[in-house]
């Protein structure tokens, strides 16, 4: 297993494939690494982010599939929100998948002259016309999709967009497996670009283990399954999952209410975790190679006629989600987020940056800052019927208003005005209202997630206003997350996988690294990844903190500006710098060989 | 002797840890398909998951169907694989009436269940279980 990365490249336009080998190994290790190494060789720096030849990467990592938890692909694209290198993460089946087509990432460039499907095999790659399933949504195209080839059921992964990635709408995702998603930045409107409607990876191929290094294997393995079932910090993912932070941090005040309008309110017992699975939960479910059954289904029954006439519906929910088309909408009820997160997945959109973009139309409208003519309903907090307006709007952009709107909510801003209550940092808000340290780290982070540094929870500690401190555990963990994301691990498992445990697996498969080997690459990654971003148009100091971040109060009180704004400008100083250091080695090397 | 039964797949919730332990442990392989234990939803995540594995027949009709007695019934249920006497005919791969037998295109060899239980341990929501047949039958009653 020890070889070259192997990297099928399907250009869309020719409806033809390559296979290539990159002898990059040590330099990439794999996932966020690969991705990045591959955008370097593939991507257009200068070009926009719907040029037909800007590729789409797939990547998974050394580990996929050999180690619980190590489930995730890394989609590596030139954003079309921000027009820069991103990443998103997403499960489901597609990293098992993926492992088993026998490639280690795949690369789609071109465009397709009509809406196509591109299936992958070990053994058959197909480009499959399918322009029937043009505008239709989620659940229907994967209906439709299963009954294309590859047949190979049970070990298939089904990603496909809807009808706003079609539209291009810069925060369309990809849904993988009706309840995944590559959520955020906009990778759906990077396939809708494509014309590329579908990908199925279908693993129908296999490994053989060497016996020399099978022992070691199966042995790391078992201790770390044994970890990840027995530790309650991983476990945690399983019961409530996370929504079980909606009344911690409603308790902090640091809930995000009605565009950001309040950090608290008593109406969270309606969507709190433990309401949640007392009254909705069906089941859950699991990311293919990951014991833990994070994926939680809720049970969304709907009246259809006037008799005692129902239908029910599967709806996935977690705590971001609950988020953004719950607490940031007003909308107090289980059911009501039920309704507005089917409807969202359906259409295909990122269900944070959706939810945060109606939140700032509904107050934007209340402040007269736009009419209905504009958003043609009265959205209000708590409306879920004018939302499920809305989110078709955004999906379809019937009017200006939604078109500029399905550019980004602060696109919307600049245009129509209500900039300072744009609850954006460097993308719509996650649902972490916790202090001046997430703040920057969202509007400055290289996803603008909260996955990036977990500052959220650094704003908990006690010494949350001091900058080195803050600057150091931002970069630990973005250091620990770079190497967990090169493997492709998810993130629920950081209890599970401390550095020396990633090294043992990596060792156990007849890698032959140590500490400060690993280090080296992860620096270098980390660096590359910010060099990246910042050759394809990152200016930090061009990204603003809205005034409605300076009015928020949590359990600490006010935000203090100066301490925030020390912050920004140090930690855009330490990314200027991190990016500066990357060392490409030799360009040669990254050539396919 | 015991066999296996999936017998709670209500509870399954598509890890595939069970699949990938036997692949692991039994066939010396990473692979989803080259296991005893074959886990699908019928028709998406939404419906659910099934198992795809040997109900220990006895008879077993793919022992009756190998014309090498590479497989040869097991007592209890299930069948014995001597893999050197394989032809590779896959003539027990059709014969199982629950498909519950992969022809390995790679290896060019059946793989099968053999209920030597170790999956049952990687199971995560007590959906397997090694059962005595003769118990079986006696709660059955």
């Amino acid at each position: 297993m020890i070889n070259k990365f192997k990297v099928i490249v399907v250009d869309l336009s020719k409806s033809k494939s390559a296979l290539e080998y990159f002898d990059t190994r040590d330099k990439w290790l794999g996932g966020s690494g690969l991705a990045a190494g591959l955008f370097s060789h593939y991507g257009l720096m200068d070009e926009d982010p719907f040029h037909p030849d800007q590729p789409v990467i797939l990547a998974i990592g050394p580990l996929t599939a050999y180690f619980p938890l190590m489930s995730k692909t890394i989609l590596g694209f030139m954003s079309p929100y921000n027009g820069q290198y991103a990443e998103s993460h997403a499960g489901g089946r597609s990293a098992l998948a993926l492992r088993f087509t026998g490639y280690d990432a795949l690369v789609i460039r071109g465009k397709a002259k009509r809406p196509v499907c591109l299936a992958l095999g070990s053994q058959e790659v197909h480009v499959q016309d399918v322009h029937f399933l043009q505008g239709m949504d989620i659940f229907k195209t994967g209906k439709r999709m299963r009954n294309l080839k590859p047949r190979n059921p049970g070990h298939r992964s089904i990603l496909r967009i809807g009808p706003a990635g079609e539209n291009l709408v810069r925060f369309a995702c990809i849904n993988v497996d009706t309840y995944r998603h590559f959520g955020r930045l906009g990778g759906g409107a990077a396939m809708g670009a494509k014309n590329l409607k579908g990908i199925i990876l279908s693993g129908d191929s296999h490994e053989d283990l060497d016996p020399g290094i099978s022992k070691e294997y199966v042995k790391i393995y078992n201790e770390i399954y044994q970890t990840v079932v027995q530790s309650g910090a991983v476990r945690k993912y399983h019961d409530l999952g996370t929504p079980e932070n909606l009344i911690p941090l409603n308790e902090l005040k640091a809930l995000p209410w009605r565009n950001l309008q309040s950090t608290h309110d008593p109406e969270v017992g309606a969507v709190s975790g433990e309401r949640f699975a007392e009254e909705l939960l069906l089941r859950q479910v699991a990311c293919a190679g990951c014991p833990v059954g994070c994926i939680h289904i809720g049970l969304l029954r709907e009246r259809f006629g006037e008799e005692h006439e129902y239908l029910y519906r599967q709806v996935s929910y977690d705590y971001e989600p609950i988020f953004g088309m719950g607490t940031m909408l007003g909308v107090a009820s289980g059911p009501g987020v039920l309704t507005l997160l089917e409807d969202v997945e359906k259409l295909g959109m990122d269900a944070i940056s959706a939810g945060v973009a109606l939140a700032w139309a509904t107050e934007a409208l209340d402040k007269g800052v736009v009419s209905e003519n504009e958003t043609m309903v009265r959205m209000e907090f708590g409306n879920v019927e004018a939302y499920r307006k809305g989110l078709e709007y955004l999906a379809w952009q019937p009017n200006e208003f939604y078109r500029t709107l399905a550019l980004g909510t602060m696109a919307a801003a600049e245009k129509y005005g209500g900039e300072d209550f744009a609850c954006v940092l460097g993308q719509e808000m996650a649902g972490y209202a916790t202090g001046e340290n997430y703040y920057v780290s969202q509007a400055l982070g290289f996803r603008h997630s909260h996955l990036d540094t977990g500052a959220y929870s650094f704003d908990q500690e006690k010494d949350s206003k001091d900058i080195q401190k803050a600057i150091d555990f931002m970069q630990d963990q973005e250091n620990y997350r770079v190497l967990m994301c090169s493997m492709a691990g998810c993130l629920f498992g950081r209890k599970a996988y401390p550095e020396e445990t990633i090294l043992k697996a990596l060792n156990s498969l007849g890698f032959n690294y140590n500490k400060q080997e690993l280090r080296d690459v992860v620096e270098n990654i980390k660096a590359h990844r910010w060099a990246l971003k910042f050759r394809t148009g990152f200016k930090p100091e061009e990204i603003k903190i809205p005034a409605r971040y300076l009015e928020v109060e949590t359990w600490k009180g006010k935000t203090d500006p100066g301490y925030m704004n020390q912050l920004k400008k140090t930690y855009q100083q330490v990314l200027q710098e991190m990016a500066a250091k990357y060392i490409d080695e030799s360009e040669e090397k990254n050539e396919p060989s | 002797m015991k066999v296996l039964r999936a017998a709670n797949m209500e509870r399954c919730i598509g890890c595939y840890s069970c699949s990938l332990a036997c692949a692991r442990s039994v066939y010396k392989s990473l692979s989803w398909k080259r296991s005893g234990i074959h886990i699908r939803s019928s028709g998406g995540i939404s419906t659910g998951f099934e198992a795809r594995v040997c109900l220990a027949c006895d008879p077993a009709a793919c022992a009756a169907a190998c014309p090498t007695e590479a497989l040869r019934q097991r007592p209890g249920g299930g069948v014995f694989f001597k893999e050197k006497r394989c032809i590779r005919c896959g003539e027990c791969a059709k014969a199982c009436p629950v498909d519950a037998i992969y022809m390995d295109p790679f290896r060019d060899t059946p793989v099968l269940c053999i209920h030597c239980g170790l999956c049952v341990s990687f199971c995560p929501h007590v959906c397997l279980e090694m059962v005595n047949i003769a118990k079986e039958d006696k709660d059955d009653q």
